[in-house]
């Protein structure tokens, strides 16, 4: 085939370079800002790389006590949580793949429906709150625990598994949870690594269960202290830097969230593509 | 029939007995699942009860007397009703109509990508922002229009213009939250249509380039056929999401300024809910919203299914 390029080609061209600019400029300009001194952020110099390069904003964000608690916090729940739900969605993944268990349908049933309707917020807050759960770290941990949509990836791929693997365990005198621990998983890594990188991303980011659940400020994760920080101005603690506090403000800020989403723009790049399989798997038969 | 079925044909009959024999092990693995549904999703689901009484702190959900429709008649004849229902509906039909097209034309220009690298970073850019949380993007929202020194308004500025203060603005509180949800999901929104133009027969582009059909034709005539079925579950989906917004997003933007075209069924229910503390009147709230959700995907199913075959059962 010729390589002409066409004007749809140049049009395109053009799209998808304005769609990567929309996308990463934002981060671009936050990393920018934040290694900057105060002067030329001021000034309103700083667009594209660091003027004046320092880290002071980013020594002043760590050594806060509140983030650092919190930045605590969060990685404790991810890694808790994480472990938890990937072990009880595979599980579950793997025992409603096999249609000879008893009561699959209704069980598959029960699941769906959950996808179309729900308790709502207060009732649930209520019985989570019966439950005796709330402040304590299992609120960030157990109402969120299965993702019917992960879990329904997870029963796709387990239900593409090829039989024979399943047969040649019983032969071995494996029972089902022989063949789940044993031939299952080691056969599922990939997939056990997209569903635990849902998982992680989601406990991350997860606002609404510790705004729901959370009283204590000792137990909050990052993203309350960051919504405290950025949207409420709370814990303004630029006194420190003199006359441009209100500038200096916007770059610890822009440090903070830089700082909270710091692991995610990390390891993401490297994951993608687990990611878009994973999904992949899910949406070709749901 | 299962292979374990015909491996084993002296047991003829599925009795009790055997069915359970052969799927204790397999029901132990389900059982932390199960009771994680039963306890989190079912319980609370029956606890939509309290909507119908009045809920006691002390007696419980269960224990606290029954009103009947009391709190269903508040909500109706409240005055907050049809500012609620019209500021949920709306901004849920403004995300529809933007959001769901966006992703689809995002997926068929991606496929055009010839440039096979490009293409995966072009994907790999695009996923990006879903993985950032709520809060991280409704921060950058408040720090890049901030009147006094954000980004946007120093451009503005720079023009010779007067800085807006956008997040304390009724008017553009809709037109930001779609535009920053769009930025957020549409890279990722791509990924259904990219697995369904995959499944496209190559020999129908061909047959389309020997009739001499331009790039732009057979994506009209080819591409966007092949990926029909998807595009119309898609929208059965969003049909049934309409006034399911994510509550999280709208309550971080929400600020008194912006009440009057912010304030949506979830947040009020949130604040009446926990802030004041009147559990039944906003559980109320959040069961006629869910029983609407309801009869919007089931009609949006029933439509798809008379008029294009394709629907979610």
């Amino acid at each position: 085939m010729r390589a002409r390029l066409s004007v749809f080609d140049l049009f395109l061209f053009a799209f998808m370079g304005g769609m990567i600019v929309a996308t990463l400029y934002p981060f671009i300009y936050m990393i920018a800002v934040s290694l900057s001194s105060s002067v030329p952020v001021l000034r309103g110099e700083v667009f594209l790389w660091p003027k004046g390069f320092n880290l002071d904003v980013y020594k002043m964000v760590l050594q806060d006590p509140k983030i650092v608690q919190a930045y605590m916090n969060t990685i404790v729940y991810a890694v808790l949580g994480t472990t938890m739900s990937l072990i009880v969605t595979a599980a579950g993944a793997f025992a409603i793949s096999k249609r000879e268990m008893m009561f699959q349908r209704g069980f598959m049933m029960m699941i769906v429906v959950t996808m179309f309707f729900s308790g709502g917020m207060i009732p649930t807050f209520l019985v989570v709150r019966s439950y005796g759960i709330v402040d304590t770290i299992w609120a960030m941990v157990l109402p969120t625990l299965v993702s019917t949509w992960n879990l329904i990836i997870m029963r796709t791929f387990f239900a593409g598994l090829p039989k024979e693997v399943e047969e040649s365990g019983k032969i071995d005198g494996l029972s089902d949870i022989g063949v789940f621990f044993r031939l299952a998983l080691p056969l599922s890594k990939a997939i056990l690594a997209t569903i635990g990188l849902f998982y992680a991303v989601a406990i991350w980011n997860n606002f609404f269960s510790a705004m729901l659940y959370l009283r204590n400020t000792e137990l909050f994760p990052l993203q309350v202290v960051l919504r405290n920080l950025v949207l409420q101005g709370a814990g303004n603690n630029a006194g420190s830097v003199g006359g441009d506090s209100m500038l200096v403000d916007e770059s610890i800020k822009y440090a903070t969230i830089i700082v909270s989403t710091l692991p995610i723009l990390m390891v993401y790049p490297f994951l993608q593509k687990y990611f878009a399989k994973g999904a992949l798997i899910g949406s070709v038969k749901g | 029939m299962h292979p374990a079925d015909r491996a084993m044909p002296v047991f003829k009959k599925d009795s009790f007995a055997r069915k359970w024999g052969r799927s204790k092990y397999l029901l132990l693995l389900f059982l932390p699942t199960l009771l994680y549904f039963i306890l989190f999703k079912y319980v609370p689901m029956f606890g939509v009860v309290v909507s119908f009484k009045d809920y006691n702190l002390f007696r419980g959900i269960w224990e606290s007397d029954w009103v009947g429709l009391k709190y269903y008649r508040m909500f109706f004849e409240s005055p907050d009703f049809f500012k609620l229902i019209r500021n949920t509906f709306l901004l849920g039909l403004y995300k529809l109509v933007f959001g769901f097209p966006a992703p689809i034309i995002l997926a068929l220009l991606m496929n055009e990508l010839r440039h096979m690298m490009f293409k995966r970073f072009v994907q790999t850019v695009s996923y990006l922002p879903h993985f950032i949380s709520n809060v991280v993007v409704v921060s950058m929202l408040t720090l890049f229009l901030s009147p006094s020194s954000g980004l946007i308004n120093q451009l503005i500025e720079g023009l010779g213009l007067d800085a807006i203060n956008f997040m304390a603005r009724e008017d553009m509180f809709r037109s930001i939250y779609v535009l920053s949800e769009i930025w957020q999901h549409v890279g990722w929104e791509t990924i259904i249509y990219l697995a369904a133009l995959t499944a496209i027969d190559p020999q129908l582009y061909e047959a389309a380039r020997m009739d001499g059909a331009s790039r732009w034709k057979q994506m009209l005539h080819v591409t966007l056929p092949g990926i029909r079925a998807a595009i119309i579950i898609v929208l059965i989906l969003n049909v049934g999401n309409v006034l399911e917004i994510g509550f999280e997003k709208v309550f971080l933007m929400l600020n008194p300024a912006i009440n009057g075209t912010a304030d949506i069924l979830s947040t009020f229910v949130y604040r009446t809910g926990l802030t004041q503390g009147n559990f039944s009147y906003a559980t109320s709230i959040d069961l006629f919203t869910s029983l609407i959700n309801l009869v919007f995907i089931l009609t949006a199913n029933w439509i798809s299914r008379r008029v294009s075959e394709t629907s979610l059962w």
